[in-house]
């Protein structure tokens, strides 16, 4: 199915947009850890270098007045989303200009203008938001579809099974998107669970669940595109369980090694999502080299620009630190 | 006799500040247990499903966690959600998405999302409910920074907040007391709103001030009508709201009679009685005449036992004693 995409000049032309989102995903991060690890960034960051495919994936089909709720590790999600990489950095560096206006930070960053509702310093509580926001949209009647991300390690919480249940129940439109990395900070799934089939936890709510390769970002793009439309269309709500990998540790400071091995992390950097997109490109000769690098270089000065900026941002005034409570 | 106006009960009067909310705002939706055409455990939502159907009246499971954090989500999403919890203890089930959620979202996000969402459940003990149907942790929810706490004590109160509390633009935490629901009083057939924040002198007095909240108003009326039989004055003040706190209205009192005693249901340690009594000595210290002393109930689980529990709780007769005992004391300036 996804060699069929690339011979059509849409298909080739949308995966060249997903290979330079994910290099954005991918730069981006690589450049907080830098700049973390430099002592220049404040509070706690997780990192989502290896899962670009899922965010790139699924926000592709996702019209601006969608919404999207994410997790911790939810860099990726809003720049998917549309949000400015200058502003998402600026939030990480708690800077005024940054999306919440230095109040969020990594986990709580909001960028509602362009239907980003959140990362969220809590696993599982986006679920049962999430699903609000979908009742909201089918009361409204707008056509509008929310996008719920989550890790594996959230499908063991009561809030995935209260809020899944309610959405299956009152049939919303809503996508929940698990990216199963196989670790809950350091806690592998298959100790965590007899069941470890997130895609299989669908029945028990009555509603569909698929299971996709989320390193590949045509297949991920793919399930997402029917799941979205099927809400769209007042189908209800589908599980999407996207099997994907974080390269790094659960938090920046973490070295990820403690729990599992290091071939295994090679092993999942074989499958690599944004060499491997780069890969198809070439083969299918969608993009020669010289076109490819010149996408490479734009983003890198994006995430230049984007240093810049936030570096250069003001500190917000001290004085309203109490603005915005209510 | 000029006719005093419509009696109605507690229970009723919220009942029609959802019906009028409802018909005034389309946006609303209303999430809880048994809240459809069963019409709510207490009968809080009788009749409203018949008129407002499935697609606004939610009826649920027994999830309030998922129901609660439904119900914030569609909240920020832009559309007005109630969420009734039913019993106030089951909203510890929920407690995650009401604190980390709902009262922070509007700081978070710079102001840029608000969650225009009413968290709604009865406190208190009644009819020997015991341990746990039967807790008062209103003051939690106070003292948790985004969220505003109403506590209505009338029919006539219950009313006009509860409509208020349905155009703020922010999340709302109003706590009913069960033992209120049969209880009547006068609400006037004509719309009328009733501003958070603003306290209402019970009765006005001279020689001390009590303040009480919810159920504990009546008691605390109670015990200054028998006071006034023997002379003494008592002012009786319900805040109506613990956030936003009328403070000024509280501090003039306090000043004005030098003496304070709180009735609060909940157990004294850090209590809102105890927020009560540190203003009493941040705004008001030169002018006490008393130590300001709190009468709450005693630091136990609500019990089952009629007498026990009745020996928890403050009653008429232990407020008259203890402010005997406040009346005879006069400080003395140095």
């Amino acid at each position: 199915m996804t060699e069929r995409v690339l011979t059509e000049q849409k298909g080739q032309d949308m995966l060249l947009d997903h290979y330079k989102k994910m290099l954005e995903l991918r730069l981006f991060e690589l450049k907080v850890q830098e700049l973390y690890r430099n002592a220049m960034l404040p509070g706690f960051v997780h990192l989502y270098i290896g899962e670009e495919a899922v965010g790139v994936g699924v926000c592709s089909n996702l019209e601006p007045a969608d919404l999207v709720f994410s997790t911790h590790r939810g860099h990726g999600h809003a720049l998917a989303k549309g949000v400015p990489a200058d502003v998402v950095l600026a939030e990480l560096w708690g800077k005024a200009t940054g999306s919440s206006g230095g109040r969020g930070g990594s986990m709580h960053m909001y960028a509602p203008e362009y239907g980003f509702m959140g990362t969220n310093g809590i696993v599982g509580a986006p679920i049962p938001l999430a699903t609000g926001a979908a009742l909201s949209a089918k009361l409204r009647k707008k056509g509008q579809v929310v996008v719920c991300f989550f890790g594996e390690g959230a499908v063991n919480s009561g809030s995935f099974h209260e809020a899944v249940n309610l959405g299956a129940v009152w049939n919303l439109p809503v996508v929940y998107v698990c990216e199963n990395n196989l670790y809950a900070t350091e806690m592998a799934f298959q100790r965590a669970t007899k069941n470890t089939s997130v895609a299989s936890r669908a029945a028990a709510y009555g509603t569909l669940g698929v299971e996709v390769d989320g390193q590949d970002v045509v297949a991920v793009h793919e399930a997402a595109q029917r799941a979205i439309q099927r809400a769209r269309e007042d189908g209800g709500p589908t599980l999407i369980e996207c099997k994907t990998y974080r390269y790094v540790g659960h938090h920046e400071g973490d070295p990820g090694t403690d729990y599992r091995t290091r071939e295994e992390v090679q092993e999942w950097k074989q499958k690599d999502p944004v060499k491997l997109a780069r890969k198809r490109l070439l083969d299918s000769g969608a993009a020669d080299e010289s076109k490819l690098q010149a996408v490479d270089q734009e983003v890198e000065q994006l995430i230049d620009r984007a240093v810049e900026f936030a570096q250069k941002s003001p500190e917000p005034s001290a004085n309203s630190v109490t603005e915005h409570v209510f | 006799m000029s006719d005093p106006g419509r009696v109605i009960t507690y229970v009723d009067a919220g009942v029609e500040a959802l019906r009028e909310e409802m018909r005034r705002d389309d946006s609303i939706v209303y999430i809880g247990q048994g809240i459809g055409p069963r019409g709510g455990n207490f009968r809080q939502t009788r009749g409203l499903w018949k008129e407002f159907g499935d697609h606004r009246l939610r009826d649920t499971g027994i999830c309030e966690l998922g129901a609660t954090g439904v119900a914030i989500g569609a909240a920020m999403a832009g559309t007005r959600a109630i969420v009734d919890e039913v019993f106030l203890d089951f909203a510890l089930e929920a407690i995650t998405q009401i604190i980390q959620q709902a009262a922070n979202i509007s700081y978070m996000s710079n102001g840029k999302i608000k969650a225009p969402v009413l968290i709604r459940g009865a406190m208190g003990a009644v009819r020997n409910a015991g341990a746990h149907h039967s807790h008062t942790f209103y003051n939690w929810f106070a003292n948790t920074p985004g969220l505003k706490v109403v506590l209505p004590s009338t029919p006539y109160d219950l009313k006009g907040l509860f409509k208020s509390s349905l155009r703020e633009p922010g999340p709302v935490v109003l706590v009913e007391h069960k033992s209120l629901y049969n209880t009547k009083g006068v609400v006037p057939e004509e719309e009328y709103l009733i501003p958070l924040g603003d306290a209402r002198i019970v009765r006005e007095g001279t020689d001390i001030t009590i303040i009480a909240m919810s159920r504990m108003v009546d008691l605390a009326t109670k015990a200054a009508a028998a006071l006034a039989q023997e002379g003494v004055s008592a002012e009786v003040i319900d805040p109506r709201t613990i956030v936003p706190l009328d403070r000024q209205k509280i501090s003039n009192s306090i000043k004005k009679t030098g003496r304070l005693v709180v009735i609060d249901e909940s157990p004294s340690s850090c209590s809102f009685a105890a927020e009560l009594l540190a203003i009493a000595v941040e705004d008001c210290f030169d002018d006490l005449q008393a130590t300001p002393k709190r009468i709450c109930s005693l630091p136990v689980p609500n019990p089952f036992s009629p007498v026990l529990e009745n020996q928890m709780i403050p009653s008429v007769d232990r407020i008259v004693s203890e402010i005997h005992d406040m009346m005879k004391t006069v400080r003395r300036k140095c």
